[in-house]
């Protein structure tokens, strides 16, 4: 049982660095794709309403990983709320935006381009692309491109809420793992009353 | 004895008609024989009709949209939903580009604010029910939203809530969706539903032969109302929504006695690509 708790831990670790590395390739080709000077992904955080960043690609990309704001500010707050891709210019002629953003992030855009990140009937976060060259006019092909992208890195960040999830389980958080663990580590007679007494319970649950 | 309530004393359901019946509901009809814009909404301002933005909230006198009538905001204290008046303008700016657009096509008409976004992501879809529900009791002519919502548990509510507006004359705008995941209300046929285009001229809108996307109007690089009295140019279905609803109030100030089937069917008269843009 030692062994397959371990060999699972091995699994759970391995898949939750490689959907990482999977989420920082999606920021990473959007970025190049439009052109952009950074991109990045948000989950949502639902237990504090905020929005974390979770993958960062260009500006940013050294500071802004594991940074939260609440989840109705900013143009990711409006995708999220209204579930509604967002494309703006200009937002630097927004003043009370420029200095939040400069407070949060220390880097102003002057544009984004924001899609929400849905699996099912679930919102996990937002896909940011910062400052597309602006010199090209933003077209609706680049917009259902945007929403592309956005279903890839829904599915990677899914795939990684899950791992997570499973990590914490075998970390201990959750009662059955702890049980599991003090089971194991109990001498032999007191661990074979306790597998009696599981299956019983397996027994009673039919 | 007639069963039509509107003949009856009681108000009594019309579910059936008898047969020498037909000329007791005879309606006026001035339809021309050929709709056009100018018939449609020719010299209209868009006076006496009742827009409801529901949103993040609308800033108060923005240049580009002038005093509104009313604001209310929609919160959840518990489990309940509560509805009160509230000035604290528009926590975001989505709600004021919105109504910054319906007041371009309809300077004259009236606009609620029902801000049912903004507060935090937790329990933003009861709150958008809640909000909605109130919309449709208050009887506005047009509701505005360029929102939805993916929780399926809230699905059969708000359908309900679509068709009880469409009866009660009042018609939902709603943004569709350009992901391939299932949002809502504007999947239902109760409501009409917002693609874009990519025609800068906000008079072209076009009908869509292939639903559930119901017409496509302008909603790329639109110049739109910001906070602080700002404009600003984003691109999104949420911007070209407020253009069909912006439309919608100037027919239903023209033609008001149109039902939410009618206002539908002059509005795919006057597509660009039904009537010409005529």
């Amino acid at each position: 049982m030692t062994d397959l708790r371990a060999a699972v831990a091995a699994g759970v670790m391995g898949a939750d660095h490689a959907y990482r590395e999977l989420l920082q390739a999606t920021v990473e080709v959007a970025r190049a794709i439009f052109k952009a000077k950074a991109s990045s992904v948000f989950l949502l955080d639902e237990e504090t309403d905020e929005l974390v960043f979770e993958a960062v690609a260009g500006e940013g990309a050294e500071t802004l990983v594991g940074q939260r704001f609440p989840s109705s500010t900013g143009v990711a707050g409006w995708v999220l709320v209204t579930r509604q891709p967002l494309v703006v210019d200009d937002l630097t002629k927004d003043t009370r935006f420029s200095r939040e953003a400069a407070e949060s992030t220390g880097y102003v855009p002057r544009g984004i381009m924001a899609v929400p990140l849905l699996a099912e009937d679930k919102v996990l976060g937002v896909l940011e692309v910062l400052d597309r060259p602006q010199d090209s006019a933003f077209t609706l092909a680049e917009m259902d491109l945007l929403g592309l992208f956005g279903n890839q890195a829904a599915i990677a960040l899914e795939l990684l809420q899950r791992a997570r999830r499973a990590r914490a389980a075998l970390d201990g958080e959750s009662e059955l793992a702890r049980f599991a663990a003090r089971l194991e580590d109990a001498p032999d007679e007191t661990r074979a009353a306790g597998l009696e007494l599981l299956r019983s319970l397996e027994r009673l649950l039919g | 004895m007639s069963v039509l309530a509107h003949e009856s004393d009681e108000d009594l359901p019309a579910w059936s008609l008898p047969a020498t019946a037909g000329d007791s509901i005879r309606l006026p009809s001035s339809w021309p024989e050929r709709v056009t814009r100018e018939w449609a909404w020719g010299g209209a301002t868009g006076a006496g009709v009742r827009v409801c933005v529901l949103d993040s909230g609308v800033e108060l006198d923005h240049p580009l949209i002038g005093p509104i009538q009313r604001s209310v905001a929609v919160t959840k204290e518990g489990d309940e939903v509560v509805v009160a008046d509230d000035d604290s303008g528009d926590l975001c700016g989505h709600g004021t580009a919105c109504a910054g657009i319906i007041r371009a096509f309809a300077p004259e008409c009236e606009i609620t604010s029902v801000r049912v976004l903004g507060a935090g992501y937790t329990g933003s879809a009861a709150v958008l029910l809640g909000g909605l529900e109130w919309a449709i009791n208050e009887g506005f002519d047009i509701v505005n939203m360029s929102l939805s919502t993916t929780k399926k548990q809230y699905v059969d509510r708000l359908h309900e809530l679509a068709d009880s507006a469409y009866f009660k004359r009042t018609m939902l705008v709603a943004s569709a969706h350009n992901m391939p995941v299932e949002s809502f209300p504007w999947r239902f046929a109760a409501v009409v539903s917002v693609g874009s285009h990519e025609s800068p001229d906000p008079y072209v809108f076009y009908a869509n032969p292939n639903p559930p996307v119901e017409f496509f109007a302008r909603g790329l690089n639109v110049e739109i109302a910001w906070l602080g009295g700002e404009t600003i140019t984003a691109t999104g279905n949420s911007f070209a929504t407020p253009h069909v609803a912006g439309l919608s109030a100037l027919i239903m100030s023209k033609h008001p006695e149109l039902t939410p089937f009618q206002l539908k069917s002059v509005l795919h008269l006057t597509a660009t690509n039904v009537g010409g843009g005529e």
